[in-house]
């Protein structure tokens, strides 16, 4: 037998679970799990059973309820998104007729989709992963092979436990040096998107690596992995290393002990092979980087949050150009200034991007002993119930609370506004999550997106602020 | 599925990149669990004035000859952001069959062809003119699409090949249903789980023995 040519490590997982080569650069991929939510997990479900089939495997199959269900304390069916309940009974009833495993109100294991998939071991490293939702690529993070998809691929993966995908370019993008102080993998990602455009990764499946990846915690890991469908990318991934494994030891839904010691020697084969070929190479220097914040409604107008918000006069394209203009007419920014001291009204930490354990507790370490200042609504909203409990076992939820933050149940909340929860009248928030598109949190409200210690230094100053100024003090 | 063969109507002009789901449309205006009545809410935030239905008399498909476009020609990145597969068909409900632009969002694409809307991608050095001829009303703004051929035929004559996945397209002329395609593919489904299955039987596991541990750990 020939030498096997040196592998990336998303060529060995596609490889792993090629059921059939379609032709057209086109693989049948098995896909391990699908997660579904109450947005749109309904549809898929109803628009099989339209079809006269069922589902293939439902022990592969998840769900959630995150999109819609409200955040307030004594939340019920009765939404504030005024159709919530027609797609919570759709969910329920469809995932019970089908025999899927749902994690719903209540559930102690209950959460934001890509946050509880980890959590919960039900996202492993290796697997392919799948669910309605473009963030979907955050379980990358501990190294499994997962992306979004829309309603009819659903159906498909529902009825076949498969799906027909096209073959990505392969991209590695290596962060090197160690990160400064209240730098974040928040502002890791932003930094990228900000240098290589919105569309950057597109086509690509993206291995993130790296001195200063693998300094990053699996959870922050998630956070670096979760944009890269902002940079345009199909999914990012790192590599499963010792922290991996150490992060799946005793999760619920995680190999059984029987089977952990060959999933974990597997595991450990999982890595790109010296010597493989990557159709485009990124290298970036962390420790160059600063706290990011974005001024525009693509996460690709990001600026350092020392540097000045740039001109639209100097881009050439003409479509460029008044794209940007465009983007500074809804946020009203000024070019040629810093977008420190813009006065905000609310700041929300939260969402799949940073909703985690970790991203709590250092938001909370920035806001012990302060509060926000007058005028704020600062919100806070735990990616699951589980973040929530470690959260409230700690006393950090006492710390939000006496900082002057709403303190929530799980879900994605206001990352979206749906037509029912909002910011109220505030109309400029900085925000932990992902997505800065017009009108995204609200009709005419502007978001800057950064990490959650920016955000809560923001929060206390009442405008856009370092946080390395809050350390320092 | 609608097949899509051939194609010919007005083409309306937003030079605009990195348009997205939320734009195309807004998570407020998916409200109901149906898969109709997105016609009219397409691109409500340009659209309507903010926060109404009040016609907003500068967004272009306000305007004639656009508000009766059966194509869309846009900037790089068209449909980026949310998976929401309504942004398709609100834009299939209010008439478009096919979007032109530089690059594409990959899950709206992926979901585009799969309800029959074509995405056609062409150089920005060919969108850009093309832009400033549907502003122009140039020939009435008439653009043709021939997907057997894999031509655009802009509004100055001029005919530009575009290039497409040859499974892409097959699904598109034939209005194949995609699913029933794979079920066919049962036996190597089965086939390549049974192998599987031995190599990495964890991904197998019962979810009744998860139930149980989960009870146990009080997670």
């Amino acid at each position: 037998m020939a030498q096997a040519q040196p592998a990336t490590l998303i060529e060995k997982l596609w490889r792993a679970h090629e059921v059939a080569d379609l032709g057209d650069d086109t693989s049948l991929l098995h896909i391990d799990r699908l997660f579904l939510h109450e947005r749109s997990g309904g549809r898929m479900l109803q628009g099989v059973a339209a079809a006269g089939r069922t589902a293939f495997d439902p022990a592969m199959i998840f769900g959630t309820l995150d999109h819609i269900i409200d955040t307030d304390p004594g939340r019920t069916d009765q939404t504030k998104f005024p159709g919530g309940p027609e797609f919570i009974q759709q969910f329920r009833s469809g995932t019970a007729a089908a025999g899927i495993r749902t994690f719903d109100l209540g559930d102690p294991n209950q959460g934001i989709v890509h946050v509880i998939a980890p959590e919960l071991g039900i996202a492993q490293p290796g697997m392919t992963l799948v669910c309605g939702d473009s963030h979907t690529c955050t379980v990358g993070g501990i190294g499994a092979l997962a992306w979004g998809i829309g309603i009819t691929q659903g159906e498909h993966v529902i009825s076949t436990q498969c799906l027909a995908v096209k073959r990505p370019k392969m991209m590695r993008v290596r962060f090197d040096g160690a990160l400064g102080a209240c730098v974040t993998a928040k502002d890791m990602i932003l930094h990228l998107i900000r240098l290589h455009g919105a569309r950057g990764g597109q086509g690509c499946a993206i291995e993130f690596c790296g001195s200063a990846v693998a300094a990053l915690s699996c959870e922050a890991r998630m956070t670096l992995c979760n944009m890269a469908v902002e940079f345009g990318a199909w999914t990012g991934i790192v590599a499963p290393d010792e922290k991996t494994i150490d992060f799946m030891r005793g999760r619920p839904f995680g190999p059984e002990a029987g089977h952990w010691a060959n999933a974990e020697t597997w595991w450990r084969t999982l890595h790109s092979d010296q010597g493989a070929r990557f159709d485009i190479d990124i290298a970036i220097d962390a420790s160059a980087i600063a706290p990011q914040v974005t001024w525009g409604t693509s996460s690709e107008q990001s600026i350092g949050i020392d540097e000045a918000v740039p001109s639209p006069d100097d881009v050439a394209d003409p479509v460029a150009r008044g794209s940007a203009e465009k983007a500074l007419g809804y946020t009203g920014v000024t070019p040629g200034r810093p977008l420190t001291g813009l006065p905000i009204e609310a700041a929300f930490i939260g969402s799949c991007t940073n909703s985690r354990i970790e991203d709590l507790r250092g938001a909370a370490a920035l806001l012990r002993g302060r509060h926000v200042a007058e005028g704020v609504k600062a919100i806070c909203v735990p990616g699951s119930s589980t973040v929530k409990r470690m959260a409230e076992a700690e006393g950090l939820d006492r710390i939000f609370a006496d900082a002057g933050f709403e303190w929530r149940e799980a879900g994605c909340s206001l990352c979206f506004y749906a037509g029912g929860d909002s910011f109220g009248s505030a109309r400029r928030v900085i925000s932990s999550t992902n997505r800065n598109f017009e009108n995204r949190q609200g009709v005419g409200v502007r978001s800057h997106l950064a990490s959650p210690l920016t955000v809560a230094a923001s929060a206390v100053a009442g405008e856009i602020s370092d946080p390395r100024d809050l350390v320092t003090r | 599925m609608e097949p899509f063969v051939h194609l010919k109507g007005v083409a309306a002009p937003l030079p605009i990149d990195n348009v997205d789901t939320d734009a195309i449309i807004p998570s407020r205006e998916t409200q109901s669990v149906s898969r109709s009545g997105y016609g009219e809410k397409l691109f409500a935030n340009w659209r309507y004035l903010p926060g109404t239905r009040e016609i907003n008399a500068d967004f272009v498909l306000n305007r004639e000859p656009f508000a009766q476009a059966q194509l869309l020609v846009g900037g790089r990145n068209f449909g980026c952001g949310s998976s929401r597969e309504a942004a398709v068909w609100a834009l299939s409900q209010f008439g478009i069959r096919c979007v032109i632009a530089p690059s594409f969002g990959t899950i709206f694409r992926n979901n585009c062809i799969r309800n029959g809307l074509l995405p056609v991608t062409l150089p920005i050095e060919v969108i850009e003119p093309l832009l400033s001829d549907l502003q122009a009303c140039v020939g009435q703004a008439i653009v043709e699409i021939d997907l057997q051929a894999c031509t655009v035929t802009g509004p100055d004559g001029a005919v530009h090949r575009f290039e497409i996945g040859a499974l892409d397209r097959e699904m598109l002329l034939s209005g194949a249903d995609e699913i029933a395609i794979t079920l066919q593919k049962r036996g190597l489904i089965e086939a390549f789980r049974n192998m599987d299955r031995t190599q990495r039987p964890w991904v197998y596991q019962d979810s009744q023995i998860w139930a149980e541990d989960a009870r146990e750990t009080g997670t």
